[in-house]
């Protein structure tokens, strides 16, 4: 069977475009609140900085609520919030919201790791040294485990490449959209094994600059 | 130890932490805590792990607040103080970790002019300042490395150079040594002696080590169970121990009377008196062998060693006394009268070699 390639081609690129724009507002987005989760957890842990166990609880059962939901069901669940706050469900901007609350939750739990890994004697000189509460976290903790964290949202950026996968079942586009609409649905193996490539290639590069630049980090 | 103008006061220091439980008995890491640290002496806190040296050390730059009891520095009681001051406080004093406790995403020069930035120093001013610091630790040409790259006593150094930066009148050093070998203590405790001495810096010192006691301290508080049990200068705590605690840990300094079994090996090739003789500043080897000479006994070393001090000899000396018993007794009175001395085994007599004919 002939893949009609001259009018899908533009079809492809035009999907690697909204698969680019859902992956890049996610992990900005997220990014940041992701950051601010888990230097809360952090913080906020028994026997840390800010030590405040009800913070500390609130934030760990939210987390643990929403992360184990998979993603597809996460994405219909949370639709009315969608709806109200982008006025649609249907669409690349539909597809942001969910998937930036479902990974800032995750990013939460992977900078809290990152951070409780950080040697408390490390966090003891600094407070010695007589700074403050929050310079220590900025200053010397988020630094300290700066590597690690690189690593960790580089993971991240991979499974947001998975779930705007799954964007494409509300009408989010993208290169889900695209394998299942032009290969799954219309027996067209070459275009699914063209899609996993694009993807493939996407992963490899985001994990190899992860990994450099952690590498550069470490290697001080 | 108390003076008129102490540097360091704790006041009745209760200190309880939760038990890990939640449950009835909280832990005491301190039990009842008064001490005064003179100005600009060097202290030695000893004590087994879990003796509450720790805690203590911590309640002077208010990382710990005590349960009850206050802790006063230079007249001002810290232990109520909010936390912005305690900040202010804490930059007034400077502390060493056993393990470093570097920043390792800052440079040594980074590491040494945190505390200065913290303080709200100019940028040209913590550069200058961190140079000289630096050249007193001996790492000029460091500055730019980041701290892995370094060495244990390396680290050591930039970790004093770091807690030297605001100029402290206190340096807490919390088992600064006990991570480092023989010789790079040896540079560390040479290197915080001179702490004190240029600058009169008050250094409190962690330690389970009496080398360390030995080499640095003017004074010693033994710990056990969160409390002191006892305290004094360092050459009459060793020269005068009270606690078996202190005995205990004195005798890995210090080479006393030998143990149970080397006294066996020591009467198996020594068949005269063996007597343990304590040598000290007004009583030392010269004498001993004076007297032995004018009683008529010979004496000969078979065991120990005298060791400084405080710049003070200090040490316990084994002799096996031959001669007329008569002679041995009277020569062991004498010396008794002027040190502490202890027979260890008495003369053998000597065995009938008999070959049964």
């Amino acid at each position: 069977m002939d893949t009609d390639w001259p009018t899908l081609l533009p079809v492809l690129l035009q999907s690697v475009q909204e698969t680019l724009v859902m992956v890049t507002a996610t992990i900005v987005l997220s990014g940041i609140a992701g950051l601010i989760i888990g230097a809360a957890l952090y913080a906020s842990r028994p026997g840390n900085l800010f030590e405040q166990p009800v913070v500390f609880g609130i934030l760990n059962v939210i987390v643990n609520i929403v992360r184990p939901i998979p993603f597809i069901i996460f994405i219909t669940a949370i639709g009315p919030l969608t709806l109200l706050v982008v006025g649609t469900t249907i669409g690349t901007a539909a597809a942001i919201l969910p998937m930036t609350l479902m990974a800032s939750v995750v990013i939460g739990r992977v900078v809290e790791q990152n951070l409780v890994a950080v040697d408390p004697g490390i966090v003891e000189a600094s407070r010695a040294a007589g700074a403050g509460r929050l310079r220590t976290l900025f200053s010397i903790v988020l630094p300290e485990a700066l590597a690690p964290l690189i690593l960790g949202y580089t993971f991240m950026l991979i499974a947001i490449v998975d779930m705007s996968a799954m964007a494409g079942v509300v009408g989010g586009g993208g290169l889900g959209n695209f394998a299942i609409m032009y290969g799954y649905q219309q027996f067209d193996w070459n275009v699914t094994l063209v899609t996993v490539t694009v993807i493939i290639v996407m992963v490899q590069v985001a994990q190899l600059v992860g990994n450099w630049v952690s590498q550069l980090i470490l290697r001080r | 130890m108390s003076d008129i103008d102490p540097h360091i006061r704790f006041i009745s220091i209760f200190k309880e932490y939760p038990s890990p439980r939640g449950k009835e008995s909280s832990v005491k890491a301190l039990d009842g805590v008064s001490l005064d640290i003179a100005r600009g002496s060097v202290v030695g806190i000893v004590g087994y792990s879990g003796a509450g040296k720790s805690t203590l050390v911590r309640l002077i730059n208010g990382l710990e607040l005590p349960t009850s009891g206050s802790v006063v520095i230079d007249g001002t009681d810290i232990t109520g103080l909010p936390e912005t001051k305690l900040q202010k406080v804490r930059s007034r004093i400077g502390m060493i970790f056993q393990h470093f406790n570097l920043f390792g995403s800052r440079t040594v020069a980074g590491n040494v002019g945190y505390p200065l930035k913290i303080a709200g120093w100019s940028r040209e001013n913590i550069k200058a300042r961190v140079t000289e610091l630096l050249r007193f630790v001996d790492l000029e040409d460091k500055a730019d490395v980041y701290p892995r790259r370094l060495s244990g006593g390396q680290k050591q150094r930039v970790g004093i150079a770091r807690a030297l930066a605001t100029s402290p009148e206190i340096l807490l050093a919390d088992e600064a040594t006990s991570a480092l070998d023989p010789e790079t203590t040896t540079e560390v405790l040479g290197l915080l002696r001179r702490v004190n001495q240029e600058f009169g810096t008050t250094t409190v010192v962690i330690t389970h080590e009496m080398a360390v006691v030995r080499e640095l301290c003017d004074n010693v508080v033994m710990m056990e169970k969160g409390r002191i049990i006892e305290a004094g200068s360092t050459y009459s705590l060793f020269s005068n121990p009270v606690t078996d605690t202190t005995r205990k840990f004195i005798a890995t300094a210090i080479q006393g009377t030998p143990s149970a079994a080397t006294l066996e090996r020591l009467r198996a090739r020594h068949p005269g008196t063996i007597v343990a003789i304590e040598i000290n500043e007004e009583y030392g080897s010269s004498e001993v062998n004076r007297m032995l000479a004018a009683a008529q006994v010979t004496g000969t070393v078979v065991f120990g060693g005298v060791t400084e001090i405080g710049e003070r000899p200090l040490g316990t000396l084994t002799y096996e006394l031959t001669g007329p018993p008569e002679a041995i007794t009277a020569a062991i009175e004498q010396i008794a009268a002027h040190t502490r001395t202890e027979v260890l085994s008495s003369q053998q007599p000597q065995k009938e070699v008999s070959h049964g004919h």
